[in-house]
């Protein structure tokens, strides 16, 4: 990585810093060092009692642990933050555009646009969503979408989370904890608020509700169980939204509808929203030795009866391979060029790509189609020539399983350290709400942040961390 | 309200009150080990009261103090060591945490940190008391948070029924233990018990100041067990607990607007409690009493689980 100039958000070399971090900066000079370095330790405090923890899988007693949290936030201007939501609101525009025209007449393959084999032959397409309309016609009422930046306008959209993302609730602890840390800065940084997400999130909820004559519509929230490791997660939303926090053993289909038990018998619900995968939604329609599921539900949402949020077979639209023709699809739908950019995506199965690919293995990331997580990944800059030379045979042994993209020079934002600021890179989540009625989304997002220096690698699994990311007011 | 969440409410208080006991329980157990020469007694009885005799046959020989608090305490293959207890306490607190204020949810999960910061090593004799202290006042401040800012509604209601239903037993435990200190003398009115015997019961259930302000009684074991077993005033009395149980049943009721069988089991229990002597119960041994009391107690709180759906 040598030699490569990283773009500092806050540009911490050269010529003051940059405008949206001015009223920071002046505020962080004027502060006390040590104090500082206390009120972090505090930090860490708030997170134990609050209870704001990840489970780690894999381990034999229930161990939680914090995710780290650095004290200086990400700040993103008013004008750089009205372009993104504009790119974003687009792009989610045209994901749930896509997911109809994919689930009915397919105009977007006829077009000749999308390959019908990428859209057949994928584990994500639910051929059980075939010809369903979801209630009030949303798929993704709740996306995450993850941008990365290169340069002072040059943001990329790495993926699109149409399933269920996840880690909106450090967006809104994040903000909590630095409120109670460092009441005064906010006097001085005008930030704009992000603690009406529940409510948005409770009200494009409810407007999705099936048949909502009844009054208030009952939400749910549908965790696999206080084991997940996003459970704290699920308990938070539920615990802001005023929703009951259920199980699938906690639910079940009576006389048509689906019902929860409650102390005084089963009750009919309205809207769940699940934060458990498609595969394990109903044990009668798909994956039979779950238990998480609801056996029948898949039947009751056919008939209109129940909404599911995000609605089930929506992982077909944040597909890797689909990724690569999203510019495509926004055009085709929105009939607008993007706004923001797609990372450059050679697939694989294209010859000319797959010959450029084993051509310039060692600077490129390469990635398993259907894989999430970073599994069966390969960071070409990163690889010793052994593991180029093996890669390089997979890949021509199943070209159609990967794609390739070019290693992104992440933007950097300084983290707080022993030794004063020192950048760090970063990846930003902003989290978008989709109702009939309109797309929502907070100012601010999950801002991740690779702990470790030159690292690229953010996920928390792999000892990133999270900052508080703060959108000025005009 | 989900069935599952009232179950986890009635739970997580009941380990709370459990876990207060056990520590009230060894706190009686030192105080016994400290005052008296011989201290192997004591310490057996208290496995017997804390119901776990065969468990703890399975790990020590002897009922050494050393063995008996570790095992009550910190022993993880005993699951109603406090270390277990109270982590399946904060368990139902985080199912349920969607039920309760953060106040109440903080105050259970800082009681299980530093609870198991205290007992992350073998305590020591001399820092037992401290320990011991400190559990007692941790669960008093999630009880606290509770008062404090809880609605009265039903979510209150099932986390008082795990409280009483738990204590019930509890203090049952406890007398059934002692019985056999207090029957000897039964039959001799006036008879005096040994000082520091009547002292463990009473401190057993925090109840030694209590009984020495109602001036009128002498330390009779009749007085002390019609105390503990019919005394309304006392917070740990069976009456006093079985009330709670039929005022909080009665409440759920009201707010469901429907009546369940569960209340009419308590009413006629309380009822039929109340209506007993203490004369009655030493009759009829005071052994047998107890029995049926722990044993109508455990199917009350079946029904109670069973009417309200805690489980499918």
């Amino acid at each position: 990585m040598g030699g490569v100039q990283f773009f500092d958000e806050m540009q911490l070399e050269g010529e003051g810093v940059r405008d949206a971090y001015q009223a920071y900066y002046d505020w962080f000079a004027a502060e006390d060092p040590a104090l500082l370095k206390k009120k972090m330790r505090e930090a860490e405090a708030v997170f134990r009692r609050i209870g704001i923890t990840f489970n780690v899988y894999g381990q034999s007693e229930a161990v939680e642990r914090l995710i780290p949290f650095d004290i200086v936030p990400r700040i993103i201007s008013a004008s750089e933050w009205s372009r993104l939501s504009q790119g974003i609101e687009q792009r989610v525009r045209a994901i749930n555009a896509f997911l109809y025209d994919i689930y009915h007449r397919q105009d977007i393959v006829r077009a000749g646009i999308v390959p019908a084999d990428l859209i057949a032959a994928n584990d994500a397409f639910l051929p059980q969503m075939i010809g369903v309309t979801p209630p009030g016609g949303i798929y993704t009422h709740i996306v995450g979408t993850d941008i990365v930046r290169t340069g002072p306008n040059e943001f990329f959209v790495l993926e699109d989370n149409a399933r269920t993302p996840s880690g909106v609730s450090y967006m809104l602890e994040n903000r909590e904890t630095m409120l109670q840390l460092f009441p005064d800065v906010f006097r001085q940084v005008r930030v704009q608020p992000v603690s009406d997400y529940p409510k948005m999130l409770r009200r494009s909820l409810s407007e999705c509700a099936a048949d909502s004559q009844s009054g208030k519509p009952v939400v749910t929230v549908l965790t696999p169980g206080l084991h997940n490791s996003a459970y704290f997660e699920h308990s938070f939303l539920a615990d802001q939204m005023g929703a009951e926090l259920v199980e699938g053993h906690d639910l079940r289909v009576v006389d048509g509808y689906v019902a929860m038990r409650t102390t005084e018998g089963y009750k009919r619900i309205d809207v769940i929203y699940r934060r458990v995968d498609d595969d394990y939604l109903d044990p009668l329609n798909f994956q039979p030795d779950s238990y998480l599921g609801v056996p029948g539900l898949l039947d009751v949402y056919r008939a209109g009866r129940i909404t599911i949020a995000n609605a089930p077979g929506t992982g077909i639209a944040d597909d890797k391979a689909i990724y690569s023709y999203m510019p495509e699809i926004v055009e085709f739908y929105t009939g607008e060029r993007a706004i923001l950019k797609n990372v450059e995506t050679w697939r694989c199965s294209d010859p000319s790509s797959l010959s450029y690919v084993l051509d310039n293995l060692a600077d490129l990331v390469v990635k398993e189609v259907h894989g999430s997580g970073g599994y069966g990944m390969l960071v070409g800059p990163a690889a010793s020539k052994r593991e180029l030379a093996a890669f390089a045979k997979k890949l021509k042994a199943k070209p159609a399983n990967y794609i390739a993209q070019p290693t992104l020079s992440l933007s950097t934002v300084p983290i707080f350290t022993n030794k004063g600021l020192s950048p760090r890179h970063v990846d930003l989540r902003p989290f978008v709400l989709v109702s009939p009625k309109g797309i929502e989304i907070t100012p601010g997002g999950l801002t991740r942040v690779a702990l470790k220096q030159g690292s690229l690698v953010v996920n928390s699994s792999q000892g990133g961390g999270t900052k508080d990311t703060w959108v000025l007011k005009d | 309200m989900l069935g599952k969440t009232a179950g986890g409410l009635f739970w997580m208080f009941r380990y709370l009150e459990r876990s207060e006991n056990t520590a009230r329980l060894i706190d009686t157990g030192l105080r016994m080990a400290l005052t008296r020469s011989s201290g192997e007694d004591e310490w057996n009885s208290i496995i017997t009261t804390a119901g776990v005799r065969p468990a703890f046959d399975e790990v020590h020989d002897e009922a050494s103090m050393a063995h008996v608090v570790d095992f009550l305490l910190r022993d993880r293959s005993n699951p109603s060591s406090v270390v277990c207890i109270l982590e399946a306490a904060r368990s139902n607190a985080r199912l349920v945490r969607t039920a309760i204020t953060p106040e109440v949810w903080e105050a259970t999960n800082e009681c299980w940190m530093s609870v198991m910061d205290v007992l992350k090593r073998p305590v020591s004799a001399k820092d037992l008391p401290a320990v011991l202290g400190a559990i007692r006042q941790q669960s008093a401040l999630v009880r606290g948070a509770l008062h404090g800012t809880m609605l009265r509604n039903d979510v209150y209601n099932f986390a008082r029924l795990g409280t009483f239903v738990e204590r019930a037993d509890n203090t049952a435990r406890i007398l059934d233990v002692k019985y056999y200190t207090l029957l000897p003398s039964a039959g001799a009115v006036g008879s005096r018990l040994d000082n520091a015997q009547w002292e463990t019961i009473l401190r057993s259930v925090s109840a030694h100041r209590s009984f020495r302000w109602l001036d009128e009684q002498e330390m009779s074991p009749r007085a002390i067990a019609n105390f503990v077993i019919f005394d309304e005033r006392l917070p740990r009395s069976l009456r006093f607990c079985w009330q709670k149980v039929t005022e909080n049943l009665f409440q759920l009721d009201r707010t469901y607007a429907k009546r369940r069988d569960c209340y009419d089991t308590a009413c006629q229990l309380t009822e039929d409690l109340q209506k007993l002597t203490i004369d009655e119960v030493f009759e009829t041994g005071l052994h047998e009493f107890l029995d049926d009391f722990i044993t109508d107690n455990i199917h009350l709180a079946s029904q109670i689980e069973r009417c309200y759906r805690f489980v499918e």
